[in-house]
């Protein structure tokens, strides 16, 4: 993996300057700034909740609390980080980071508490289906997933498998395993990007699939 | 190929410009609003575009953070 540095700051636009001031300021001007600000987050995050509600199997008063408990909760993450905000962005933009993120946790955390499926389940029979292969099709694709399922069990870290098995046999959410393993998003995703890489090296190495290329997207 | 096999391909293929979640996150704003720009983002930023193709999360929130931004909030 690559480091994509920021770039410095540059001069503020005048709404972002407003926010600002306003935030920094005292008694009223600073009340009337949060109550705006929270006002503006609580938005963004309902809109971002029934985005993703479909999705998600949670509806109603449930999705609407985890919408307001993301805006409070980001609300107090800006007011604590705003000094490093440098307005490379609207101050806006970089603020809706900080709720739609909270959105994130909070519907991790959701599946922590109420879980779908055990996190520890192993269910092989869902790997076609996870994929999309075709049953009709089965000849085609069933050595495949066996050297694949071989490759799991034979190439893969303990952790790394754990990892695997949460993720794409049982659709635990990353955000979910986050909380479960007591980790990061960030170790999760390079756990699974490793894994991926030596998955598909197993496979290459056996015929079924071609080596990774660098620069294909 | 079919659709299986190409979306495990897909899943299994991994980019070396990926910069991982954490950058990715901290840039979040910065890239967003170039795209909501119409600013050629990937470009200047593969490494985090790499990263929003294959890490389902961040780029959930990817998407969440330009509906926000496109919404006309402010």
């Amino acid at each position: 993996m690559v480091n994509e540095s920021p770039g410095t700051a540059t001069r503020l636009d005048p709404e972002s300057a407003e926010w600002l001031e306003a935030l920094a300021g005292t008694g009223r001007v600073q009340e009337a700034a949060l109550a705006r600000l929270h006002a503006l987050l609580v938005r963004i995050a309902r809109g971002e909740v029934r985005r993703r509600g479909p999705r998600l199997r949670i509806t109603g008063p449930e999705l609407d609390d985890l919408a307001c408990q993301a805006a409070a909760d980001a609300l107090l993450a800006i007011t604590g980080k705003i000094r490093q905000f440098r307005g490379e962005s609207r101050f806006t933009t970089w603020a809706y980071r900080f709720v739609i993120l909270e959105v994130s946790v909070k519907i991790g955390q959701h599946f922590w508490r109420y879980p779908t499926v055990p996190l520890d389940a192993e269910d092989w029979g869902r790997l076609p289906d996870r994929f999309g292969f075709d049953p009709a099709r089965q000849a085609e694709w069933r050595d495949l997933l066996a050297a694949l399922h071989r490759a799991v069990d034979t190439q893969l870290s303990p952790r790394q498998r754990q990892v695997f098995v949460a993720i794409v046999l049982n659709h635990v959410p990353l955000d979910t395993l986050v909380i479960e393993l007591g980790s990061s998003r960030g170790a999760i995703y390079k756990m699974m990007f490793d894994a991926r890489r030596k998955l598909r090296a197993a496979l290459a190495a056996n015929g079924y699939m071609g080596q990774d290329t660098a620069e294909s997207s | 190929m079919n659709d299986g096999w190409r979306a495990l391909d897909d899943f299994l293929r991994t980019d070396p410009r990926d910069v991982g979640c954490a950058e990715a996150v901290e840039m979040l704003h910065i890239y967003a609003e170039l795209v909501a720009a119409g600013e050629p983002a990937e470009q200047r930023y593969p490494g985090i575009a790499a990263h929003l193709r294959a890490c389902g999360p961040c780029g959930e929130d990817f998407e969440g953070l330009l509906a926000a931004i496109r919404g006309g909030a402010g």
